[in-house]
């Protein structure tokens, strides 16, 4: 679960680290108001949950009363599409007010778990304010990258590794540590799957201030930290994702028109890659899970039907908790409720198949049964064409 | 004919008294694994269809001398339960259990390091060795005693590959599901130097997915170490990149994890590649019998 910005720089300070001065805003007014209590320069953020706000315009300076006002009128309302929004636009909601800082120097610091090595990742690099991904690619030399065992914790030489590699000396030298130290208990202590701060600015009188911080939540580990479950923001949610989320669906939407509905993600993700092989666009990726019954099943078919998009839909069953005749009730109902008029080409393989198919036969409606996988590729792929 | 699971296991089911423990552990009798033990905390003295249940792991094992454990424990304790498999000297840990704490999961993996413990999973469907024992969630029914070894980190997408083996007659030695987690106990490259100590696995199938870069790293491992031929199949090759499919693991960042470039380093070591999901299985029986 992804943190807006200000959420997380209030976590920051809440573990004593140093963030700006700042006050959150959803409208111009307020805004404005917020700029004239801190001061010029004023920073005007958008709070969205996309990186490369910058770029696209969500970040703004402000000199005087007129340019907040106008910073303001531009960002709180806008539509955001950045470079790590996949093309889908985010309404700015609400503008991050802070307190204009005079920069010397900017460095990049983040902390993670790392799969491959099942260790704590601190990565970090005097390349602040840039995309990390592309430091790393052009200059790859000035990251620095230090795993710590998660049983036996962050230890001094830790953070002598990260503090000497970034070039820092006496007492930037001394507060980096205990910033660093600070940022590491926050991350194991709260179930961070990511804290990153880009930039972590040295000011011009040697001060660290956390000038942007991009923040990560388990959604596993929510269950013991119910103050930061309830940071959810709902309005970053497409609403049909959302909605799927509240029947325990897995649901992304996608940009195609060929809706999918498959337990299991690996069988999503690859019939997906099926519907895209024979010549179709998938419109989404629906798991319904391994446990999935009637009810689930329906919920997820009238999400599928309810995206505009969807010409088409591929359903795919492999069933094995999941039984297939369960699955054919759900279908059955759904198409009922809402008056199926799209193809709908179901394969289902597995526990009570043959009572599933028997199931949709009796029915009455008219479903597209495919024998197999290829099958079902083919039959999709032809309806695909004449869309 | 098989790795880690046949007929020497001795299953101990922890978590056997929940609803999905209950049913899945009567599925694995009814398959024929040798079920000796269950552990639900405080049920101790009671019985699960004659399956004995006890308070704790050490006393199921002085119990019953269990030697595997299937953990369908939720997730909030699924780390301690993982854990005390372990402390009894449990030789093979399979955990069910989805939605496991990353952080706590970060603790077991470096906790289990020093034992002789062995985990798969979490968030796997288990592992069968066909014929002789199934100790997880897979439907029994669509395997075949064989020589062929399958290793996937998902579920149902297994299920597909190896109900197109079964399809073409081929039969299989041991079924792994490593799980969809970004961090499991078994990667594919411990299942392969299993497989490789097999005599009687005579080819394989990994099944991948976009995400990380575990599946590059055992086609290195391949090339170098496996005699046998392998097929490979990556799923989302349509992956939206920043989107999470559904597996905590499945992510494209940047221009990592992408299934094509898994795909190229795959065919680069040798790696019989299958891009076609729906004719997977005509394409193994195409390198294995051809």
């Amino acid at each position: 679960m992804k943190l807006h910005e200000f959420q997380a720089k209030e976590l920051f300070a809440g573990a004593g680290l140093p963030v700006p001065e700042g006050r959150v805003a959803d409208s111009v007014q307020a805004a404005v108001e917020a700029a004239e209590a801190l001061g010029y320069p004023a920073a005007i953020k958008a709070q969205v949950h996309a990186g490369g706000r910058g770029k696209a315009g969500g970040i703004r300076l402000a000199r005087d009363r007129q340019e907040a006002q106008a910073a303001a009128d531009a960002i709180i309302g806008m539509t955001l599409a950045t470079a790590q929004t996949a093309g889908r636009g985010h309404t700015v909601r609400r503008v991050l007010v802070e307190q204009g800082q005079q920069i010397k120097d900017e460095l990049y610091l983040s902390i993670l778990p790392d799969r491959a090595t099942a260790s704590m990742m601190i990565i970090a690099s005097t390349e602040g304010g840039m995309n990390i991904e592309e430091v790393a690619g052009t200059t790859p030399e000035r990251i620095i990258r230090v795993r710590v065992n998660p049983l036996v914790g962050l230890q001094p030489f830790h953070l002598r590794q990260v503090a000497f590699g970034l070039g820092l000396r006496g007492d930037l030298f001394k507060s980096f540590c205990g910033l660093l130290q600070k940022l590491y208990s926050l991350v194991v202590s709260r179930d961070l799957l990511l804290a990153e701060i880009n930039p972590l600015a040295v000011t011009e009188d040697d001060r660290l201030v956390l000038l942007d911080a991009k923040v990560e939540v388990d959604s596993s580990a929510l269950f013991r930290h119910k103050d930061l479950a309830a940071l959810h923001d709902p309005s970053e949610d497409d609403p049909l994702e959302a909605e799927a989320k509240k029947y325990h669906l897995n649901y992304i939407r996608l940009d195609g028109n060929i809706g999918t509905m498959v337990n299991g993600a690996g069988l999503a993700m690859a019939t997906m890659d099926i519907i895209k092989q024979a010549g179709g666009e998938p419109a989404n990726f629906l798991d319904v899970g391994g446990g999935a019954n009637a009810e689930m099943i329906e919920n997820g078919f009238r999400i599928l039907l309810s995206d505009p998009d969807v010409r088409a839909i591929l359903i795919n069953i492999f069933g094995g908790i999941l039984r297939c005749d369960v699955l054919a009730t759900g279908v059955v109902e759904a198409a009922a409720k809402v008056a199926l008029k799209l193809p709908v080409v179901v394969r289902m393989e597995g526990t009570n198949a043959e009572e599933g198919r028997r199931i949709l036969n009796d029915s009455g409606l008219e479903l597209i049964t495919a024998d197999g996988l290829q099958d079902a590729a083919e039959k999709i792929a032809t309806i695909a064409r004449q869309l | 004919m098989s790795i880690w699971v046949g007929n020497d296991t001795r299953l101990l089911v922890q978590g056997i008294t929940g609803t999905e423990g209950r049913f899945h552990t009567l599925q694995c009798v009814q398959y024929g694994t040798n079920v000796v033990a269950g552990v639900t905390p405080g049920k101790g003295g009671q019985d699960v269809e004659d399956i004995p249940v006890f308070n704790t792991v050490r006393e199921a094992v002085a119990d019953t001398r269990a030697n595997t454990s299937m953990i369908f424990v939720p997730p909030p304790f699924a780390a301690d339960a993982i854990l005390e498999a372990a402390d009894a000297g449990i030789g093979l840990i399979v955990c069910i259990t989805e939605g496991i704490p990353a952080h706590d999961m970060l603790r077991v993996k470096n906790g289990l390091a020093g034992s002789t413990s062995r985990l798969i999973g979490p968030n796997c469907p288990g592992i069968i060795s066909p014929g002789t024992a199934k100790v997880g969630i897979m439907p029994g029914p669509i395997h075949k005693p064989g020589g062929i070894g399958v290793i996937s980190r998902s579920g149902t997408l297994t299920y597909e590959v190896v109900h197109q083996l079964t399809a073409q007659g081929l039969g299989q030695s041991t079924c792994i599901g490593i799980g969809g987690d970004p961090v499991v106990g078994s990667n594919f490259i411990d299942c392969l130097t299993a497989f490789a100590g097999d005599n009687k696995t005579t080819g394989l199938v990994m099944v991948g997915e976009i995400g990380g870069n575990a599946e590059e790293e055992a086609a290195a491992f391949i090339r170098e170490n496996i005699k046998v031929p392998v097929v490979g199949f990556i799923a989302g090759l349509t992956a939206p990149p920043g989107r999470r499919m559904g597996h905590a693991g499945a992510i494209v960042s940047g221009t990592s994890g992408t299934a094509s470039s898994k795909i190229a380093v795959m065919r680069d070591c040798g790696l019989h590649v299958c891009e076609e999901l729906g004719r997977l299985g005509e394409f193994c029986a195409d390198i294995f019998t051809g």
